[in-house]
Formats: structure tokens, sequence, C-alpha cells
């Protein structure tokens, strides 16, 4: 590694976390009850509150978690049919420059559920797909609401630890209005324009048709880019323009807009941390999980980059110059792009898996095999490593649970939390959390090695053929979206197994976590006392980290050890 | 229930508006207005006419031009249909490709002498990387030289004209932008 990467890399984590800071403050006043304030908030409020008036949503009604919980599941089903129906109608629907037909119904239902669940696993490549009309229309939409469905949900989850002896979590529509209005919109708009800035292109003129300088002819699709990728980055969505995603230089053509994308990436899930601890009342509390999630972030991040500056020992035996220097970027360069190299490459890797993003700069079917492992990893974690918007946050504070329960076994002492003793009900509603992701991803790959049409859209052979099935699931199972590009899910047994696998995780967790909410916002506030437990505290750190890590471990060692490790073995077969 | 079906149904007319039509129109607007040539994609024109994107990779095969990183599109260097290679790092697959790209470069016109840079034998991420570092650059200068009777010097100072640092001497990775040096390159040749 040169100097310039350890400084690149650093400045990278103190902007996320310098920025994150203000912006996380702000939404705990966004979503705190307060009327949000400060300039900006004095023009958007009429906004959010004829939008409220439009929808028909009485500002002031508080709901209990069943009807919060129902609210955001009817929501949820709502969008996928948009995006359903307007794929299904695209060829008759413009804009559609480049005259693509109907999304054929196995595809149509896997991208709906896709958008509609924050998770933008996509089974094609959206330049030879979909209209610009479904771009913008249906999916851009989703990333939004999507999103703010997630920060909504949040926002109920911290209620239930903030308040007592109530039924009342706030009124889902108007979190999800004052997300989108107060939160969403403003910071995609002006990153939307940095980008353009950089050469993103933002068009509704259709292809274009060059003639190269060698003779031949070049159609080079364009789109409305700039409005997508913003959005796409800010709200864990992931599902790009094109099919390459951010490695396509119409979506990502600078370092500075790689900077800028990857900044977006974990910039709303780190303000959430900030959000919590501010409307919890105790900042500390917010600290805690921001160090949690960093520590684990900071690890994956170390061995990612290691294994791509490292190179591909098969390339050197050929004779190929890897070494890394100020005029060649070294490293395994198989599916990256030269301007971001290898650093940026596993900077971005590791960021869209902690975060449940899925964006792509580079294709992560061709990073080494060890460095794939912390990519899976920190999907397999849950997503609670970052997270999605809003949903990584309150995934963590399932861990939370999980973790007093198990310190408060060691000293036999009742668990709390915030002042809320951890009872039966919450532990339960904990465990169906955590065991999800486990399910979901072991048994959709389970499913899908012993089926044949299945195995067949492998791309690559042996363990790596099944490391693109454990990492479509893992992603699918977590809401994460990214791939092992690799492998051909537009299948009709991937895009139902995969669709379903989203909509469970979304959906089953979000109600759990609010029926937790909903027990713990009924209880009283117990008073501190000698044998409580500190939940702010370095040690409570390591112990966070370290129950998040051995609950993902005993899970899926045994699955990365016939992939990725295996995979690895085979370098010095002879 | 049925109060929630309608909720949704009146919120997502709204938000569709709100982040389907007016957002997009806005960014689309400010961007025409201060970024027209970044918003249409930074079209290089010839004589007023289209011959690609100074961000979009196209074909090279000849000696006497640079030749761009591999794309593993179909066909090649697609820009309706983006997408890298994925192949494993490990697989057969790569090696064999791999082994034809270097027979390529080493091939009936050879360029230069030592090993060749990994970017030069590696398919990027998107199929249409615009750039190839300094050192493939320098590594083709010997062959488009001969290519086109030129001195080593010219071709080697036109590449160093091309070479855009790390941004802010911080960010990414030093770059050659391989159409706008080639249309360099016919200067050159029309100025003998």
């Amino acid at each position: 590694m040169m100097a310039r990467d350890w400084l690149q890399i650093g400045v990278y984590v103190v902007a996320v976390i310098g920025l994150a800071w203000p912006l996380g403050r702000f939404m705990a006043t966004v979503l705190g009850g307060q009327a949000p304030r400060g300039p900006i908030a004095r023009v958007l409020r009429p906004l959010e509150r004829s939008i409220c008036a439009l929808a028909g949503v009485d500002e002031h009604r508080e709901m209990n978690w069943r009807e919060y919980a129902r609210a955001f599941v009817v929501f949820t089903f709502g969008g996928m049919l948009v995006v359903y129906t307007l794929q299904r109608l695209q060829g008759v629907m413009p804009p559609n420059p480049a005259r693509l037909g109907p999304v054929d119904a196995y595809l149509a239902l896997n991208t709906a559920a896709s958008f509609a669940t924050n998770t933008n696993w996509q089974s094609y490549a959206g330049e030879a797909t979909l209209s610009y009309l479904v771009q913008s229309l249906g999916l851009v939409v989703q990333q939004f609401a999507s999103a703010a469905a997630g920060l909504a949900v949040m926002a109920a989850v911290i209620r239930g630890l903030a308040r007592r002896t109530t039924h009342d979590l706030g009124n889902f529509w108007v979190d999800v209005t004052r997300a989108t209005v107060h939160v969403l919109v403003p910071l995609a708009l002006v990153l939307a324009v940095a980008l353009v800035s950089q050469g993103v292109v933002q068009t509704w003129g259709g292809p274009v048709v060059a003639r190269t300088l060698e003779g031949t002819r070049q159609v080079i699709a364009r789109g409305p880019v700039a409005s997508m990728v913003a959005i796409k980055q800010l709200g864990t969505n992931g599902g790009g323009f094109f099919g390459a995603n951010s490695a396509h230089p119409f979506e990502n053509p600078t370092p500075l807009s790689n900077f800028l994308e990857g900044l977006a990436i974990l910039l709303l899930p780190a303000a959430c941390c900030f959000c919590f601890g501010e409307m919890v009342g105790d900042r500390r509390q917010g600290w805690t999980l921001l160090a949690a999630m960093l520590a684990i972030y900071l690890g994956a991040l170390a061995v990612t980059t290691a294994t791509e500056i490292g190179g591909n020992p098969v390339l050197a035996r050929m004779g190929v110059d890897q070494a890394r220097s100020p005029l060649a970027p070294g490293g395994n360069m198989e599916g990256k792009e030269l301007r971001n190299g290898p650093v940026l490459s596993a900077v971005w890797a590791t960021a869209t898996t902690a975060a449940s993003n899925g964006s792509v700069n580079a294709m992560h079917d061709s990073f080494m095999p060890l460095g794939s492992i912390p990519l899976l990893a920190l999907m397999q974690l849950g997503e609670v490593v970052f997270g999605g918007v809003g949903s990584g946050l309150y995934g963590m504070i399932v861990f939370v649970i999980v973790a007093v329960f198990a310190a408060g076994l060691m000293v036999g002492r009742t668990p709390e939390y915030l002042g809320k003793k951890i009872g039966i009900y919450e532990m339960k509603m904990a465990v169906v959390v955590v065991l999800l992701p486990p399910l979901l991803v072991l048994a959709g790959t389970a499913l899908a090695v012993v089926t044949p049409a299945a195995r067949a859209a492998m791309h690559n052979a042996g363990p790596h053929g099944f490391t693109e099935v454990l990492y479509a699931f893992s992603s699918a199972g977590n809401n994460n979206g990214s791939a092992f590009a690799g492998l051909a899910t537009d299948t009709p047994f991937y895009n139902l197994a995969l669709a379903a696998a989203m909509v469970l995780a979304r959906l089953w967790a979000g109600v759990a976590v609010l029926a937790v909410a909903g027990s713990l916002a009924g209880k009283r506030r117990a008073a501190e006392s000698a044998g409580t437990l500190p939940t702010h505290t370095p040690l409570f750190v390591a112990w966070l980290v370290a129950v998040v890590l051995i609950v993902g471990a005993l899970a899926f060692l045994p699955v990365l050890a016939i992939g990725p490790l295996a995979e690895h073995l085979t370098l010095w077969a002879p | 229930m049925r109060n929630d079906l309608l909720v949704t149904v009146r919120l997502l007319v709204v938000l569709t508006v709100l982040c389907g039509v007016i957002y997009p129109g806005t960014v689309t607007a400010v961007a025409r207005l201060c970024f027209p040539r970044q918003a249409e994609g930074s079209l290089v024109h010839l004589d007023g006419r289209a011959v690609g994107s100074a961000l979009i990779a196209q074909e090279f095969r000849s000696p006497d031009y640079f030749w761009p990183r591999p794309s593993a599109t179909m066909p090649p260097y697609n820009a309706s249909l983006s997408g890298g290679s994925n192949d494993g790092p490990l697989s057969d697959r790569l090696r064999a490709r791999v082994a034809g790209r270097l027979a390529d470069l080493r091939g009936p016109a050879p360029a230069g002498a030592g090993p060749v840079p990994c970017d030069l034998v590696t398919a990027s991420g998107s199929g249409l990387d615009p750039h190839i570092s300094p050192a493939s650059a320098y590594w083709q200068a010997p062959r488009v030289a001969r290519a086109r009777r030129v001195s080593d010097a010219a071709v080697n100072a036109a590449i160093a004209r091309h070479i855009e640092p790390p941004q802010f001497g911080l960010l990414g990775e030093a770059r050659v932008n391989v159409l706008e040096l080639n249309l360099e390159l016919n200067g050159l040749r029309d100025e003998r």
C-alpha cells in the first residue's frame, strides 16, 4: 500500500462520521416529533403538510405497533404492485426511446419485490430492459419510498425505547412523508447535481450513435442517470441505471464522483446512530452502536483491501505485472475500473455490503476468494453493520437486546436496555429476527444447489460457482442487492426464490422489531442501580461486536468453508 | 385496513409526482443549465459528427492507436449493454483469456519490452473503461511510434501530456484517456 492509500481511506471514514453527525441530529428533529427547524425546513414544512393533506393523513393520530406494522406492510405491497404494473405496461407507455417491450412476469415480480423492499437485486441490465419511464416513475420512486419506510420503522422502534407506559409509536404515514421531504429529497438533489458536474449523464434524449475513430458504429446508451444514482446511493438501494452499476463511467466517471457516491453509501446508516442517541436522550448510546459497526467494517476493509492489492497469483505466474505504483494500479484488476483501482474498489465493496446498499463499482464475482469472504459475511451478519437506512439501526438494536440478555444471564441480573427490562417476549422476537437470515440464506442456497436448473445458472465451476449461489441468497435474504453477477438469475426459479427471500427478510424483521417496540413502549423506565449493565462503554462495544460475530460465525462458517475458503485452497492444488 | 389501502394509494400517487417527476425534472433542468456537456454524455465531436464519448471506451485494434483495456461485453465495447466478465480469479476461463490477450499484445505488432501491466490484460468492470494506466500507455508507445513512423520521444511526450494524476493528488489512480490520446496522435501525424 502507498501512503496515499491510507490517506484516502482515512479521509473517507472521517468524512462519513463528520457529515453523519450533524445529519443525524437533524434527523432527530425531523423524526423526533417536533417540527423540523431551520431555513430549509421552513420551506419544506408546507410541502410536507400538503402531502399529508393530499394523502388524507391526520398528522396528529398516533398508531400502536399493530397499526404501524400494518401500514408498513400495506405500503410495501402497494409499491410492489405499482412497479410490477409499470413494467408490464412499459411497451405502450412513453418515454421509451429505446422502444423496449414489456418485462416478463417473473422478472417483473422479482424487480418489484426488489425495489419495494429496499433491496434492489437486479436480474436484468437496466439499459437493455427498462424504459426511462419505468426507471424514473417506478424504480426511483421506490428508492425514495422504501428508504423512507425504513427510517419510519426505525423512528417507531426508537420511540418504543424512549417513551414509557404508552402504546403510541407515532404515525407511519407522517414519518414516511417527513423522511422523504426533509431528508431524502434535499440530499438527493444536491448529490445528483454534483454527480452531473463530474460527468454522470442526465438526459431524456435516448441513445446516441457515434462513428468511432476506427470507423465502427457505437450505440451509446444514456438516460436520466444522475437522479437515479443519487438516491440509489443515499437510500441504501443500490439498483443502478446500467447493468454495470457504478462501474459504468456514466454512473461514476471520476474518483471524486466515486468518493461522493461512496460517502452516500454509509452516510444515512451512520447518521441513524446519531439520530438514535439524540432521540433516546443519551448520545453515548448512539456512539456505542456506531463504534461497533465501524470496528467490524474496518476489519472487513483491511482483509479485502489486502487481497485485492495483493493481486492474482495465477496472473503473476503468467508474467503479468501486478505491482502497485504511482503509474499503475496493480493488484487484481479483473472486473475493476482503472480510475478506482484496487483500493477504492475494496473500500466500496465492503461499504456496499456493510450497508445494505448493493451498488458496485467493481465486479465482486472476480474478487479474490479471500477478499470475497468479508463481503459475504457483512451481508450474512444480518445487515447490521451500518445496514439499510433505518433497518440497519433497528437490526443492531435487536443484537443489543441479545447482547444484554446474554450478559444478564452471565451475572444473574434481569437484562435491561435504556432502563427497559428485556423480558421473554422481547427475546423471542429478537431470536425470530436474528435467525431469519440464516434460515433464508442457507435454505435458499440448499434448495438451489439441489435443483438442476438452478445449478445450470452458475457462470464459474466448482466452489466459485457455489459461492455465486450463496452470494445471491445472502444478498436477497438480507435486502442487500449486490451480486456475484456471473450467476444467470433471470430464470423463473431464481426470480421467484429471491423475490420470496427479499419480501420475507424485509417484512418479517420489520414487523417483529415493531412488536418489540410496542412491548417496550408499554413499560416503565427502571431506575439505574449498581447492578445495571452500562451499555455505552468500550467493554459493551466489544461485547456487542462479539455477539454479532459469534451468531454469524455459528451459522455461516460451514458454507464459507465450502465456497470461498475451498476455492482459495485450490491455489495450491497440483 | 381499508384506510391503509386508501392512504397507500394516495401517498404513492403524490410521492410518484414528487420523486418520479418533479425531482428528476429539477435535476435535468439544473444539469442542462450548469453542465450541458456532461449531462449529454461528454460527447466528442470531430467535423460536427460524434466520434464517441470521452467517458466510454471504444474499440482500437490497429497498431497505430493505443489500445484500451479489454472489454467483456458482447460484442466488445458494447455501450448499450455494459458488464464485466465475472470470471472467477482462479478460473480456467480467465487464465485462457489472459493468455490470449498477452499473445495479442506481444503478437504481430509487438509493443514494449518487459512484463505487461495488469490493466491491459484484465477486462474492466463495465467493459467501457475509458482509461489505461500511464504504465500501460508507455508500454504500448514503441508499437505506436513504429506504426506511425514517429519517434518514441514524440509519442512519450504525448502520453505525458495526457496523464491525469489522482484527483486533488489524493483520490483514485493516475490514468490516461485512450480516446483523447488517440485523437492527439492523429494531430501528430498531420503535422508531419
